[in-house]
């Protein structure tokens, strides 16, 4: 597989991700508005946000991944190695210089974000910063530099958006079902109220396997193996990355900021061992084992 | 049906785009390289603009090293006046090494070793070095891209009809091959 046809596959699958939203979207309205006899005002109002929240991840997705994690711009004079490593690679990669920032925080991760090369954010963690040698970032950017150069970064921070705005919703109809719910018991009164939300609580329960299945498709747990590679070309040195992963997953340190709709964005999975044997961490399960990772890494 | 001519005439029109579409590849190929090649002097006279400025910093704690200063003065000035790739690359060689026995000269002079200008000079001056060798392997592996085409048939029959030449390697010193990281502490 070639960049260009990752390229073309990326931007594919992003355009089939939006395509979805809408249609869940707007159908949910549709559903929401039927329940109150009229659906058209409802399916317009839906179809609306669903566009407009479609086209603002397009342009504004790197923006919010960075306020949803807490980001702030990093400079040269403080991120010294950060800073002239990424230049560097940009250099050796042919791409122009991404913009970067730091989430203060001692578990060691990095993601990258943006629509295109033109746009690109890549984001390292104070403690990758302060544990890795500059070899070991080197492996590091060059891996995030490859999500950058082949569109990886387009469709995992539009899915990121899209789906965060999926399980919010999603999260507040079943909040509003228990309520609801226990309401109901207490109060006869209310009793016409309670269909609505059975019949939504019903949608969620769709819906959040939908959504995981989006996030399946979005990340291929293929794609790091293919940015591991392009970093290992880039940098001609595959143990430094090799030994930023194995320091990255050594440590105990859970990243605060990150959340199940942002998960697959980061270079290993932010959660670490704590949530692997839950049911919903499979079906979110986003990053291949780090120890394969590491060992195709050392045979190159 | 389909008849001689229009057969013909098919191919001919199939033959032109082929034309077309290699020629405008190897031109944007070629661009590439032209690209690379400024961004390897933009590096390049980013190290000669610091030279000038460690010199000072260096006379300011070792007056008496003059001919290492010329030595590096010398070499910075072939560097700044090269034309050809093969000049470029041969002064910046003659810098690296002037260089290393400016570096040398201020081993024995502990002032000027801790002082934070001479430090930052340093570390630009290292940082520079790293961006020259990059910005060099872009421009190669652009560079073997084009000359594998240029090489390959069909391509090198039209490559050849326009005049599309090879183009050299910016070529790592003998000593950058070398250079291994070893230390005993």
């Amino acid at each position: 597989m070639t960049v260009y046809s990752q390229i073309a596959t990326n931007k594919a699958k992003t355009y089939l991700v939006m395509t979805i939203f809408i249609l869940i979207f707007s159908g949910f309205f549709y559903f929401v508005g039927k329940y109150f006899g009229s659906p058209t005002p409802y399916f317009i109002l839906g179809i609306t946000i669903s566009l407009l929240s479609t086209f603002g991840s397009y342009f504004f997705s790197d923006k919010i991944v960075l306020l949803t994690t807490g980001a702030k711009p990093a400079n040269k004079k403080q991120f010294f190695d950060f800073y002239t490593v990424t230049e560097n690679l940009a250099i050796a990669d042919g791409l122009p210089m991404p913009k970067l920032y730091v989430i203060d925080d001692p578990s060691p991760n990095a993601f990258a974000t943006g629509r295109d090369s033109h746009h690109a954010v890549v984001c390292a963690t104070t403690g990758l910063l302060d544990r890795l040698d500059r070899a070991e970032l080197e492996g590091v950017i060059a891996h995030e530099l490859s999500h950058v150069k082949n569109y990886d970064i387009l469709l995992s921070s539009i899915v990121a958006v899209l789906v965060g705005t999926l399980a919010l919703i999603a999260d507040w109809i079943m909040r509003s079902f228990w309520w609801g719910g226990i309401g109901r018991k207490r109060d006869n009164e209310e009793e016409g109220r309670s269909p609505l939300f059975f019949v939504l609580f019903i949608i969620v329960l769709i819906l959040t396997p939908l959504i995981a299945t989006i996030i399946q498709l979005a990340v291929s747990r293929r794609r790091e193996f293919l940015a591991d590679a392009n970093g290992a070309l880039l940098t001609r040195y595959p143990e430094g990355l090799a030994k930023a992963l194995e320091k990255i997953s050594g440590d105990p340190h859970v990243l605060a900021t990150a959340t199940t709709s942002t998960a697959h964005l980061f270079i290993t999975n932010p959660f670490k061992k704590e949530r692997v044997h839950s049911f919903i961490s499979n079906l979110f399960s986003t990053h291949p084992p780090v120890e394969e990772r590491i060992k195709i890494l050392r045979s190159m | 049906m389909l008849n001689v001519p229009v057969i013909l005439i098919g191919a001919v029109v199939l033959f032109v785009l082929y034309l077309v579409g290699t020629y405008n590849g190897l031109v944007v190929l070629k661009t590439r390289i032209q690209e690379a090649l400024s961004g390897i002097d933009v590096q390049l006279k980013r190290r000669a603009d610091l030279i000038p400025n460690l010199v000072e910093t260096v006379k300011g704690y070792a007056k008496h090293e003059k001919s290492v200063f010329e030595n590096v003065t010398k070499a910075r000035s072939a560097l700044m006046s090269a034309g050809s790739l093969k000049e470029k690359a041969d002064a910046n060689n003659m810098l690296t090494g002037a260089l290393k026995s400016l570096f040398a000269v201020a081993e024995a002079y502990p002032e000027l070793k801790a002082s934070e200008n001479f430090q930052d000079l340093q570390r630009q001056l290292e940082d520079t070095e790293d961006k020259v060798a990059y910005s060099r392997q872009f421009y190669n592996s652009n560079v073997l891209d084009f000359n594998a085409k240029v090489q390959m048939f069909p391509t090198n029959i039209i490559a050849n009809m326009f005049a599309f030449k090879q183009f050299e390697f910016f070529a790592a010193t003998e000593e950058e091959k070398k250079k291994v990281d070893v230390k005993f502490d």
